[in-house]
């Protein structure tokens, strides 16, 4: 049998955690013990190869549409449904919108969304395990739902997740990430990938500062840290305040690209 | 928490890799590069890759991840250095513009297989 590899221990979050043993002996390989020719093959391929071929179709198929894509992501409960309510009450109808919401479970936030004018596509990904991010393949299908030649931008709402939703290009122009107030300064710090692969943070539910002992400054400066040109936007999407900065934002950004 | 999907990705790639002359093929190790930025937790990889290498030929696989340090490039003056935090401002002259050179990995490097039937 292989060693253990000891250089991964310090790759380990937990001291004490050992990699779990394979079995010895009981059946697979280490019955034949005539079999010590190895061949080692070079591969050398990206695992998320097929999530990054089909996010590369799909980037292709929007550009050639002419669909702005953004994708919108946070922890959970930090207020993307809200901010999407009210980027679409004041964009829509002049830029024709579609959303995809992706949740573990639930419609519910489709039907907060329902109404302003845009077609509402909800992704449950209990059907694929319950998946903690929406890939590539998903947002094909769900973008299927769509006449994409009546669609000026394209709002996916990922699931609420800091960690695995950075790793999955879906083919989206701009990527999204929403901060709360409600939440820690140092979260830029904790989700670095996340904060550091995003074209914008929303710095949301500034409505709230009086009543919370929380430094908005650190926050800021935490965010610019790990991705020093950012654009950070402080917004509450409860009183609408900063949103015109937001959305003038956005509206440039989509007519660079189309 | 998608690191059973990546697991999966990683035994399907492999499986695709072994050679066709090889009648009874064991896959005995994986090597793997995995950037310090990737989001990726080594330990629930190798639980996921155990569960989801049984009956495949990976199902007494190792797998060897290295991890591969965040380096990053200041774009104005040309310093490099290795990031042991993700502040991405340069440590020489403060500049912000700063690209990462490493750190986002998660690649498959190669296999190492054997024959059962050799």
């Amino acid at each position: 049998m292989l060693a253990f590899m000891h250089k991964n221990q310090r790759y380990f979050h937990h001291k004490d955690f050992q990699k779990p043993h394979h079995s010895h002996g009981g059946g697979g390989g280490s019955v034949g013990s005539k079999n010590t020719d190895t061949r080692e093959i070079k591969i050398v391929r990206k695992v998320l190869d097929v999530n990054d071929t089909i996010a590369y179709q799909n980037r292709k198929l929007f550009r050639e549409k002419g669909v702005f894509v953004i994708n919108v992501m946070s922890s959970p409960g930090s207020g993307k449904t809200a901010i999407l309510v009210k980027t679409l009450s004041h964009i829509t109808p002049k830029i024709r919108c579609a959303v995809i919401v992706g949740d573990i479970c639930t419609s519910n936030d489709a039907d907060r969304l329902a109404g302003f004018g845009a077609p509402v596509v909800q992704i449950n990904t209990d059907a694929f395990g319950g998946d903690c991010h929406l890939a590539a393949h998903v947002i094909r299908t769900a973008a299927g739902n769509f006449n994409l030649d009546e669609i000026d931008l394209l709002i996916v709402e990922n699931l609420g997740n800091l960690v695995c939703p950075a790793e999955f290009d879906m083919g989206e122009n701009l990527r999204i990430v929403v901060l709360s107030v409600t939440e820690g300064e140092d979260k830029p710090l904790k989700y670095p990938l996340m904060f550091r692969v995003c074209d914008a943070a929303l710095l949301n539910k500034i409505d709230l500062l009086p009543y919370l002992d929380y430094d908005r400054k650190a926050a800021v400066q935490n965010i610019l840290k790990v991705n020093p040109q950012m654009p950070v936007f402080e917004i509450s999407a409860k009183t609408e305040e900063g949103f015109d900065l937001w959305i003038e934002w956005l509206k440039q950004k989509r007519h660079k690209k189309t | 928490m998608h690191e059973m999907g990546i697991a999966m990705q990683i035994i399907e790639i492999a499986v695709a890799s072994i050679p066709a002359d090889l009648k009874n093929a064991q896959v005995k190790r994986v090597n793997l590069k995995v950037g310090k930025l990737a989001a990726v937790v080594p330990e629930s990889l190798h639980f996921c890759f155990q569960i989801a290498a049984q009956d495949t030929p990976l199902c007494d696989a190792d797998l060897n991840i290295e991890e591969i340090p965040l380096k990053v490039r200041c774009t104005d003056c040309n310093v490099e250095w290795t990031a042991h935090e993700p502040v991405f401002v340069c440590r020489k002259c403060n500049g912000t513009s700063v690209e990462m050179l490493s750190g986002r990995e998660l690649d498959i490097t190669s296999i190492e297989v054997v024959d059962k039937d050799a």
